[in-house]
């Protein structure tokens, strides 16, 4: 207890310092809260302690990815054969179906040609990984494995092979962090696949709900309608498909009917996801970001 | 002299870097929310016992990059954090000589501060979650502190038999 005894003899003016400190250290966190909560200034400093928290990550991701190898690698022979003839299989249905979509393509670029509007474009696609997803129930974000070295952008659109998951809200080097449509903050513009209903979907904070506040009670909308993605709020490429009607409660007493919606990617089950570039949204990607 | 300290300090900044491993390492959904309060448990205990070496210029700094690993506001676990690590070293000779219940009972209190900050600043900036995702760490990290410094007490008294 040498320690204990030295630090008693310097505790005054230890004490006076720590007063000064904490004054000093709890102002400027008060500072660092009104000026991230104000506007997004921080970005440079979030990105380089960020970098700091990467190999972190990387570490704690490790027995989930090693597990993982672990299975792959040992999976049985007949367990490979099963899971190559079922793919076999999706492979060819997928290829018929396209064989008809590409005919489509042809004669909707034909229709759109006659009647001079710009060419749909194709959107360059990369795949990513989750690396982690966040500790807080209410604020459904997730970490994927790509940053702004790969290209990745705010305001970038994430989706599955199912359909639209979110968007990326910040870009740090070698990983970003993205929120699901799920969460509370997020809002996305989309339209009926029906009958092209313009409305907004608001995430509910439940993985499995969307909320779709703005529809009037006489709107052409039944249980099973599919949402797509009008592409309209500049950061999610048009027709992507993003959820199903599940219920509508018209009340006459309400100017808005109660209409949710089911995600149709399964937001609590993804492992990787693909981020879209979307050409025409780059620029005012920006303004898309919600808060 | 200072190889003897390098040595003493290496061990407790690999249980700050668990304790940062544990705050962002994935869980079930159900447990998420009883995920202990690992950074400040850490913080608290070595602060307390070497409170000229671990003080608040530590926990503002590790505070930040909790910030930033949880996406939160940037400076809400920071302030938080200096708030409860000013008040451990400021007592730092009488919690230390507490007995354990007595201990438990004032590390309680610190988390319940600790959260009770997060959830204020949360009000502020408008962040509604329910009550429970504030008291399942309070209570989950006071049931766990007893464990808790037996194990850090163990990685002390190892550390300092070696140099």
């Amino acid at each position: 207890m040498v320690a204990a005894r030295s630090e008693r003899s310097h505790r005054a003016p230890h004490s006076r310092a720590l007063g000064l400190r904490f004054s000093l250290l709890a102002g400027l966190s008060i500072l660092l809260l009104v000026v991230d909560h104000r506007d997004n200034h921080l970005d440079t400093v979030r990105k380089a302690i960020g970098a700091t928290v990467y190999p972190l990550r990387v570490v704690v991701d490790a027995p989930v990815s090693t597990w993982r190898w672990i299975s792959e690698t040992t999976t049985s022979r007949s367990d490979l054969q099963s899971e190559n003839d079922r793919l076999n299989i999706e492979r060819l249905l997928t290829h018929a179906r396209l064989q008809q979509f590409a005919a489509l393509e042809a004669e909707n670029s034909r229709l759109l040609a006659m009647l001079d509007a710009t060419k749909r474009v194709r959107n360059q696609v990369r795949v990513a990984k989750i690396m982690s997803v966040s500790s807080d129930p209410f604020q459904h974000d997730l970490v994927i494995d790509k940053g702004s070295r790969d290209g990745v952008y705010n305001g970038q659109a994430m989706i599955n092979d199912q359909g639209v998951i979110g968007q990326v809200v910040e870009t740090g080097l070698l990983s970003s962090r993205g929120i699901l449509i799920s969460d509370p903050d997020h809002a996305l513009p989309i339209e009926l696949n029906r009958n092209g209903l313009r409305t907004v979907a608001l995430g509910t904070g439940k993985h499995d709900e969307l909320n779709l506040p703005f529809l009037p009670n006489n709107a052409d909308i039944e249980v099973d309608d599919l949402l797509v993605t009008s592409g309209l709020g500049g950061a999610f490429p048009p027709g992507y498909p993003v959820a199903t009607i599940t219920s509508v409660i018209r009340n006459p007493q309400e100017p808005f009917a109660e209409v949710t919606a089911q995600p149709i990617a399964s937001l609590d089950q993804v492992r990787e996801l693909m981020l879209i570039w979307n050409d025409a949204g780059e620029t005012d990607s920006e303004e898309s970001e919600d808060e | 002299m200072s190889k003897d300290r390098a040595s003493r300090r290496l061990p407790i900044l690999l249980c700050i870097v668990a304790s940062l491993m544990l705050t962002i390492a994935p869980v079930p959904d159900w447990a998420e929310v009883y995920r202990p309060d690992w950074v400040p448990l850490t913080l608290i205990y070595w602060s307390m016992l070497l409170p000229r070496t671990y003080s608040i210029g530590w926990a503002w700094v590790i505070g930040l990059i909790v910030d930033v690993a949880q996406g939160t506001l940037f400076g809400q676990h920071a302030l938080a954090l200096v708030l409860i690590i000013y008040i451990a070293v400021k007592f730092h000779l009488q919690i230390r000589v507490f007995p354990m219940l007595q201990m438990t009972a004032t590390v309680f209190a610190l988390i319940a501060l600790y959260q009770f900050i997060l959830f204020w600043i949360n009000g502020v900036a408008g962040i509604n979650a329910p009550a429970v995702t504030y008291w399942g760490p309070v209570v989950t990290g006071t049931l766990i502190w007893p464990l808790l410094s037996v194990i850090y007490g163990n990685i002390r008294y190892s550390a300092s038999a070696r140099s």
